[in-house]
């Protein structure tokens, strides 16, 4: 089994990075993007477990250390194999 | 006084902060390897600056769940002096030890300079020697040094006092100009509620000798001295 978690700053706070990636596209004349967020993204291969041990062990992994939940928000699904 | 300097994988400035307690302070001084569960009766720990487990994942992320954390925990809270230095600041801040967390600085630059830092809340174990308003010149070296937290954290940390030291010019005023690092409030320093616990993202330990080009950061080990004496 497969999980797969998105962190990414939270919208209340400022993402130098994707502002950075975003003035670039508009250079390269992107002009249509009107705003870049960075994230990260984790894959996890899970075994061992049921898909409903994975439910609950994945959102704790994912807000006890894979973000930061001052700055950051986090989706997950889990994906089938 | 005893103090004892954490070593991660991946710290640099542990051999740094070793010497400016050992030597230009004259106090015994140990180290307390990570992995351990002993912090050997010190009374206070340093976290020093570096790149703990690389800053994989986040600065201070990995490093939070070693093994000497747990005591480091309870030390703090029956009220042990903790000093987190840089990568030692963003270690306490994953720990919840401290408010709040670090952002990219906003030019997204590693920054590595001397900044002039002044002292804001002279009533901490960290600055009882300094005073009100007195500006240091101590040089900071980081990416990750942008303090950010909610405005309600902010307004609480404001409050109560917790900001220890602000970014300023070399003449102590704010300026957008010398928040190097675009932190909230220009804030370099902080403590906790019971004020025995400080981060702070300039590094004391360089600027202890006149040969560093600095003794600025003195007043903050003395200021220790002082308060365990």
């Amino acid at each position: 089994m497969k999980a797969r978690i998105l962190v990414s700053f939270k919208d209340s706070v400022l993402d130098p990075q994707g502002q950075t990636v975003r003035n670039a596209l508009h250079t390269l004349g992107y002009d249509a993007v009107e705003d870049v967020r960075q994230g990260k993204v984790f894959d996890l291969d899970l075994s061992g477990i049921t898909k409903a041990e994975a439910e609950r062990l994945v959102p704790e992994i994912a807000g006890k250390v894979l973000a930061n939940v001052v700055i950051e928000k986090y989706t997950w699904q889990i994906l089938e194999d | 006084m005893k103090f004892g300097v954490v070593v991660f994988p991946g710290s640099n400035c542990d051999a740094d902060a070793y010497h400016a307690c050992k030597d230009a302070l004259g106090q015994p001084t140990t180290y307390l390897w990570h992995k351990d569960h002993d912090l050997k009766g010190v009374d206070c720990v340093i976290l020093p600056g570096g790149f703990s487990y690389g800053d994989y994942l986040r600065s201070g992320a990995i490093a939070r769940f070693s093994p000497l954390m747990q005591e480091l925990r309870e030390f703090a809270d029956k009220g042990g002096l903790v000093l987190g230095i840089c990568n030692g600041f963003q270690v306490l801040l994953e720990l919840n030890l401290l408010p709040g967390a670090m952002l990219r600085n906003k030019n997204l630059k590693f920054l590595c300079q001397y900044v002039t830092i002044r002292l804001e809340n002279e009533r901490t174990p960290f600055t009882c020697k300094g005073r009100k308003g007195q500006a240091l010149n101590i040089p900071i070296a980081h990416f990750d040094g942008n303090w950010y937290a909610p405005p309600e954290t902010v307004k609480e940390v404001e409050d109560d006092g917790q900001v220890v030291f602000r970014y300023c010019d070399p003449q102590g005023a704010l300026t957008e100009e010398s928040n190097v690092n675009g932190s909230i409030h220009a804030i370099a320093g902080l403590c906790n509620k019971n004020r025995n616990v400080m981060g702070m993202m300039p590094h004391p330990e360089r600027a202890v000798e006149p040969v560093l080009g600095s003794v600025d950061g003195l007043v903050i080990l003395q200021s220790l001295l002082e308060k365990m004496s």
